[in-house]
């Protein structure tokens, strides 16, 4: 064991942030690394923020850019709210809003890059209708307009089905089968660890309450520029899907990530650092 | 192509950690490979025998079904989008699921890993 060069650790640094969301108190684990343009990091339905970790240990990313990852209430190290043990959880588009908004407000960020994969991929695109001008730029990974569920919801969340196994299985092959078989595994642990019916509650909003097909050919590109970013193994949100949507949006840029999936950020960090280093750039150098 | 499941109960039960997973599952499942079928017996966690069809009365719990070209496909070492996991054949309506989903859904790693034995050289599914 080598101790002279003293302990290793990772330039992450995670702390507990006490806020209130809607009125209701919430405590939620946030977690940074890097300085330079704030880049906050939204995870997926049902996973949390350690699905930014390759972009946290990216030296190149963190010497110009804050790179942020906050746990949504319920998943990984936030909490849920007091009283949650009497109803099911259910993510809304307007409880989604107000937390990232929270959020932005309480570590006084001004106009950061808001990058969301999923359901974060979703919600970018809510963020770039009511809120643009507060964002210098937004990026929605695997981010389509809608989704239909393609199985049965309950399967995720009943008492004779353990819910870790199955939200790990669900999920395995939305990751390319050329991903490192580490950094797969990772992803597929970080499902694996969510509590019950987290991972359906969220994916009411991304298949039903967060449906924005009828708003967003009024998404202004000029207001914050839009980026749409999409593995090409996702079936979940397709590049048919985000080809769409892009179509639909005046000014959207998009790209097709190859031998990515739907996590592209966590199942293969260097492939997807690839393609976001130039946009990255891009919105650096545009300086507003 | 169809010997990828004759060959199956060589290949699963050279598996101790799939057998382990599967400690708690009995049950019989048909596949279906175009016009072939085939009930593979499944004994905690074991591969029992894998029977070849035509079946005049099966009995079976679950059943999966899809074209050969599917199958084909999906046994690739790197295969297309799309064909590359049982979920997403579902979703792209490649794959039939019928019967009693329980065993299937609670075990789905099992099952996904266990079909995709005969996909060489490829680590994870």
């Amino acid at each position: 064991m080598n101790t002279e060069s003293g302990p290793r650790f990772e330039p992450a640094v995670g702390r507990y942030l006490n806020l209130e969301v809607a009125g209701t108190p919430h405590r939620i684990y946030v977690e940074e690394a890097g300085q330079g343009i704030a880049l906050l990091c939204l995870h997926t339905a049902g996973s949390d923020g350690r699905q930014y970790r390759g972009l946290m240990n990216d030296d190149a990313l963190t010497q110009r850019f804050r790179v942020i990852a906050f746990d949504l209430p319920w998943h990984g190290k936030s909490s849920p709210p007091a009283g949650w043990q009497t109803g099911a959880y259910r993510l809304t588009s307007d409880a989604y809003l107000a937390t990232i908004l929270a959020v932005v407000d309480a570590l006084r960020l001004d106009r950061p890059i808001c990058l969301g994969c999923s359901i974060g991929g979703r919600i970018v695109l809510h963020l770039a209708l009511a809120h643009a001008r507060r964002f210098r730029a937004l990026i929605g990974l695997e981010s389509a307009a809608h989704a239909d569920a393609y199985y049965d919801l309950d399967w995720l969340h009943r008492p004779d089905v353990h819910g870790g196994e199955v939200c790990g299985a669900m999920v395995s092959g939305l990751i390319a089968p050329t991903a490192p078989v580490a950094e797969r595994w990772e992803t597929i642990w970080h499902y694996m660890q969510g509590g019950p019916g987290v991972f359906k509650g969220d994916l009411y909003f991304y298949t039903a309450d967060g449906d924005v097909r009828d708003r967003v050919a009024e998404i202004d590109t000029g207001a914050c520029p839009l980026y749409l970013l999409t593995g090409e193994y996702d079936y979940s949100c397709t590049p048919a899907d985000t080809l769409e949507l892009a179509r639909r949006i005046k000014g959207a840029k998009v790209v097709i990530m190859e031998k990515l999936g739907h996590f592209p950020m966590s199942e293969e960090p260097a492939r997807f650092l690839g393609y976001l280093r130039p946009l990255l750039q891009e919105i650096e150098d545009a300086g507003r | 192509m169809r010997d990828a499941l004759d060959g199956l109960p060589a290949l699963a039960n050279a598996e101790p950690w799939l057998i382990d997973r599967g400690r708690f599952l009995e049950v019989t499942f048909l596949c279906a490979v175009g016009p072939a079928s085939y009930l593979i017996h499944i004994h905690r966690g074991r591969l029992e025998a894998v029977e070849k069809g035509p079946f005049v009365q099966p009995r079976w719990t679950f059943a999966l079904s899809a074209s050969e070209a599917a199958w084909r496909e999906f046994w690739q070492p790197v295969p297309r989008p799309g064909c590359h996991d049982l979920i997403a054949m579902l979703k792209t309506r490649q794959l039939r699921l019928e019967g009693d989903q329980h065993p299937f859904m609670a075990n789905l790693r099992y099952f996904k890993e266990l079909l995709a034995l005969p996909r060489a050289g490829v680590a994870g599914v």
